[in-house]
C-alpha cells in the first residue's frame, strides 16, 4: 500500500506517466536522472504531508530517499505501514 | 540564383518587410541578373548617406550588411592610403574596399559584429560571413534552383513552397545544450552560418570556411607576463573595446544589471566622460531582483537610469511575441524581460546599448566552471565528504543549508567523477538536467532522433582540444553552445532587434578574447574566486561591494509566470488536443506536467525547463507551421 502510493507519486510527478513498467522499485532516482536536488525536496514535502511524519536533517540521505524501496523501508522504520496508520497516529 | 529563378523586386520586398523591426529606417534593394540583395536599415552611423546595399568604386562589389565594424575609421584610413575612394562615411563601405584589398581574408581585418552578404559580380560569387562569436544571425537555404539567405528565417518563409517542418536534430540540441551547436536550425532545410565562418556560393557550389575560432594554448603554455601587467593589459583592452564601441551618430546607452560585468562597463564609460544613460530590469520576486546593487552603481556614478519593473504577468503576456522573434523554442523565460527592456530603451529614444554579455565566458565567471573545478578536485578522492562540501560555496543564494540538499547536490554534481578526463566533464550535470525535457517527446518524434547530440557536438571539437586545460575546455564548450546558441541569439540579438535596438558587447571584442585565451586558468578563477583578473584590473574603478558580491545568475520566473493569470493561450496550446495535433510531445505526459505546475509543486529546474520548452515549441509551431499561410502569404 505504502509502496504503491510512493510509486504512483514518483510516476505521476517525475516521470509523468501511469505506466508502472517505467520504474523499478529499486531504481536509484539520482543515478537514473529521475530526481535532482530540488526534486528531492518535493519528495520530502510529499512524505511529510502524506504520511504525517517529520524527517530530520540526518535522515535526508540517499539511503533513506533514493528509491521506492529505500523510501518504503525508511517509512517502515518511522512506524508508517499504511496510510490508515498515519491517520490514526495524527 | 540560377536561370528561371531570378530574383524579383516583389519577392525581395516580401522578404524584407518581415524584417522591418531590425531596420525601421528604410529599405534598399540591388538586383543584378542572378543576385538580389535587400536591406532594412537601422541608421546609426552616417544617418544621411548610409543607405544600403553599398558598392565599390566601379559597382562590381555590393554588400548588404547588418552590424557594426567598430574599427572602420582606422580601416578606412588604411584603405584610402592604398587608393580606395569612398562615397559615404559609413562603416559598411569599408567592407567592399577591404574585400577588394584583402580578398576573402577581409573578415580578419574587421573588429566588430556582423552578418555580411557580399556579391562580387566579376566572379559571380556570393560570400555570407558572420562575426567571430555569433552576435548577429545569418541563415541560408539551398533550394533546387536558388539559394536564399536572411538575418532571420521569417524573411525566407515567403519563398517557401510549403509550411516549414521542425527539425528534430535541432530540438534535440536545444533540449540538451539550450541552443544549436553547429549549423543546424530548428527550421528543417535551413542552416545558419556558424560564428567565425564564411560561406561561399559560386557557380551553384557552396563551400564553408572557418576564418576564426576560439583557441587556447596547450596546458602550461600561457602568457608569462606578471599578474599586475596582465591586469593592466586587460584594463587597457577593455577600455579601448568600449571606446570604439561608442562610435555612433546616435547616443549610446548601457545596460546596468548590478553585476560585475555591466558595472565594469558603466564605470569605464564614466571614466571616458561619456554621457551616461543606463537601463535595467527589476523583478517583483526578490529572488530574481538585483535593484540594490544597481542603486549602488547609480549612486556612485550618477547615471541617468531607468528601471523596468518586470511582473510575472508581463512575461506571460509578451511570451508569444518573444517566440516570434527567437524563432526557436527556449527553455527559460529569461529572454522575455530582455525584450521588454529593449522596448524601454527604444521608448527613451535610444537605439544602441552596451552590455556585459560575454564576460563570463571569456574571463571565467560561470558557476559551471566553478562546479567543474570542484568536481575535478573531488574526483581525485571521490569518497571525500570534505571535498563535496565545497559545493556549498557554489550556491550561497539558494537554500541548500540542509543535509539533504547537500547530499543530493553532491550526488547530482558527482556525475562523471569516475572519468574527469571526459571532454565535456564540465557540462555533464547541466546537460543531464536539460535533457530531462526530452522525456516529454512523443514516441513518433523520438523515433526521428537517430543521432546522439553530445557525440555529434564532440565531433566538432577542434584539433588540440584534448591538450587544453580542462578549464579552457569548459570555456570553449560554453562559448560554442550556450553563448552562441542561446545567450547571444534568443536572449541577445533577437530580443534587442525586436524593438529595433542594437547591442554592443565590449567583452566580446576579439582582442579581449584572444588575450584572455592565453591567460593561466588560475588567473581567471583563483581558487573559487571567479573572474579574478577582471576584478583585479577594475578594483580601482568599482565599489568594493560590487567586487565582493556573490555572483547571481540572471534569471526570470518560469512556470509561475504562466500559472494563475489570465493566459488563455497557455491553456489552449498545452491542452491534450493541441499537443497531440502538433505531434512533438506526449499529450498525456504534458497534461501531468501542467497539472503539477498548477498545483504549485513544479519547483525544480527540470520541470520549469520542460514546461517553458514545450510551451515555446507549441508557440513556434503556431507562428511558423500552422500559421504559415496566414503569416507569410501564399508561396510564389
Amino acid at each position: 500500500m505504502v509502496e504503491a502510493k510512493i510509486r504512483d507519486y514518483i510516476l505521476e510527478n517525475f516521470l509523468f506517466t501511469d505506466d508502472q513498467s517505467a520504474l523499478d522499485s529499486d531504481e536509484s532516482f539520482l543515478d537514473k536522472g529521475i530526481i535532482d536536488s530540488t526534486g528531492i525536496l518535493e519528495v520530502i514535502f510529499f512524505l511529510e504531508e502524506e504520511f504525517g511524519i517529520s524527517i530530520a536533517d540526518n535522515e535526508m540521505v540517499r539511503e533513506s530517499l533514493d528509491s521506492v524501496n529505500n523510501i518504503t523501508s525508511f517509512l517502515k522504520l518511522k512506524g508508517v505501514s499504511t496510510p490508515e496508520t498515519v491517520t490514526n497516529s495524527q | 540564383m540560377e536561370d528561371g529563378a531570378q530574383p524579383t523586386l516583389p519577392a525581395l520586398e516580401r522578404m524584407i518587410r518581415t524584417l522591418q523591426h531590425r531596420g525601421p529606417d528604410g529599405f534598399g534593394y540591388h538586383i543584378d541578373g542572378n543576385i538580389g540583395l535587400a536591406h532594412a536599415r537601422l541608421s546609426i552611423i552616417d544617418l544621411a548617406g548610409g543607405a544600403q546595399p553599398i558598392h565599390n568604386e566601379d559597382k562590381t562589389v555590393w554588400v548588404s550588411f547588418n552590424g557594426e565594424v567598430f574599427n572602420y575609421i582606422e580601416l578606412r584610413r588604411d584603405l584610402q592610403k592604398l587608393g580606395h575612394r569612398f562615397y559615404t562615411k559609413t562603416d559598411t563601405e569599408v567592407i567592399v574596399h577591404a574585400y577588394e584589398q584583402y580578398g576573402e581574408n577581409f573578415p580578419s581585418y574587421l573588429n566588430g559584429q556582423f552578418a555580411i552578404a557580399l556579391w562580387d559580380s566579376q566572379t559571380s560569387k556570393l560570400l555570407l560571413v558572420r562575426d567571430r562569436v555569433g552576435i548577429l544571425p545569418l541563415f541560408y537555404r539551398q533550394q533546387p534552383d536558388r539559394v536564399i539567405f536572411a538575418s532571420e528565417v521569417k524573411a525566407m518563409l515567403p519563398l517557401f513552397d510549403e509550411a516549414p517542418r521542425l527539425n528534430p536534430v535541432a530540438l534535440d540540441q536545444i533540449m540538451t545544450f539550450w541552443g544549436p551547436v553547429d549549423d543546424t536550425c530548428i527550421f528543417e532545410g535551413v542552416r545558419h552560418v556558424v560564428p567565425g565562418e564564411m560561406v561561399t556560393i559560386e557557380a551553384g557550389r557552396l563551400t564553408r570556411k572557418v576564418y576564426w575560432s576560439w583557441e587556447y594554448p596547450a596546458t602550461g603554455q600561457y602568457s608569462d607576463l606578471s599578474e599586475a601587467r596582465l591586469a593592466e593589459q586587460l584594463y587597457e583592452l577593455l577600455n579601448d573595446a568600449i571606446r570604439i564601441r561608442l562610435r555612433s551618430d546616435v547616443p549610446v546607452g548601457a545596460y546596468l544589471s548590478g553585476g560585475l560585468d555591466s558595472s565594469v562597463i558603466t564605470a569605464l564609460l564614466h571614466r571616458q566622460g561619456a554621457d551616461l544613460r543606463t537601463f535595467s530590469i527589476g523583478f517583483e520576486d526578490k529572488g530574481f531582483d538585483e535593484s540594490d546593487y544597481q542603486d549602488l552603481m547609480i549612486e556612485q556614478i550618477g547615471t541617468r537610469h531607468s528601471r523596468l519593473r518586470c511582473l510575472n504577468e508581463s512575461i506571460a503576456a509578451a511570451f508569444q511575441k518573444a517566440i516570434w522573434h527567437t524563432e526557436s523554442p527556449i527553455l527559460r523565460t529569461a529572454p522575455v524581460p530582455m525584450m521588454l527592456l529593449s522596448g524601454q530603451v527604444r521608448e527613451n529614444s535610444y537605439k544602441v546599448v552596451l552590455t556585459g554579455e560575454g564576460a563570463d565566458e571569456v574571463l571565467g565567471g560561470y558557476d559551471i566552471f566553478k562546479e567543474a573545478k570542484i568536481r575535478a578536485f573531488w574526483a581525485r578522492n571521490p569518497g571525500s565528504k570534505f571535498r563535496q562540501m565545497l559545493l556549498k560555496r557554489l550556491y550561497p543564494y539558494l537554500d541548500i543549508s540542509s543535509n539533504t540538499a547537500q547530499s543530493y547536490l553532491a550526488a547530482f554534481f558527482g556525475v562523471g567523477l569516475e572519468d574527469p578526463e571526459i571532454p565535456y566533464f564540465s557540462h555533464m550535470p547541466r546537460w543531464q538536467t536539460t535533457a530531462h525535457s526530452k522525456l516529454f517527446l512523443s514516441d513518433d518524434f523520438k523515433a526521428q532522433l537517430r543521432t546522439d547530440a553530445i557525440e555529434q557536438f564532440c565531433n566538432t571539437f577542434p584539433e588540440g582540444f584534448s591538450s587544453w586545460h580542462p578549464f579552457n575546455r569548459g570555456q570553449y564548450i560554453e562559448a560554442k553552445s550556450l553563448m552562441s546558441g542561446y545567450l547571444l541569439c534568443s536572449q541577445g540579438d533577437r530580443m534587442l532587434a525586436a524593438n529595433s535596438v542594437e547591442g554592443r558587447f565590449p567583452f566580446l571584442d576579439h582582442r579581449v578574447i584572444e588575450m584572455a585565451g592565453k591567460l593561466r586558468p588560475k588567473l581567471k578563477m583563483k581558487a573559487l574566486n571567479e573572474k579574478y583578473l577582471l576584478k583585479k584590473s577594475m578594483q580601482h574603478v568599482l565599489p568594493p561591494e560590487i567586487i565582493a558580491r556573490y555572483k547571481q545568475p540572471y534569471r526570470a520566473p518560469d512556470i509561475p509566470a504562466f500559472i494563475g493569470g489570465r493566459n488563455g493561450y497557455v491553456e489552449e496550446l498545452m491542452s491534450e488536443e493541441v499537443i497531440r495535433k502538433a505531434g512533438y510531445f506526449d499529450a498525456r505526459r504534458v497534461a501531468r506536467l501542467v497539472k503539477k505546475a498548477k498545483s504549485g509543486r513544479a519547483i525544480g529546474a527540470k520541470d520549469n525547463m520542460a514546461f517553458v520548452g514545450i510551451l515555446s515549441t507549441q508557440i513556434w509551431h503556431q507562428h511558423f507551421v500552422s500559421g504559415f499561410r496566414q503569416n507569410f502569404g501564399s508561396p510564389e
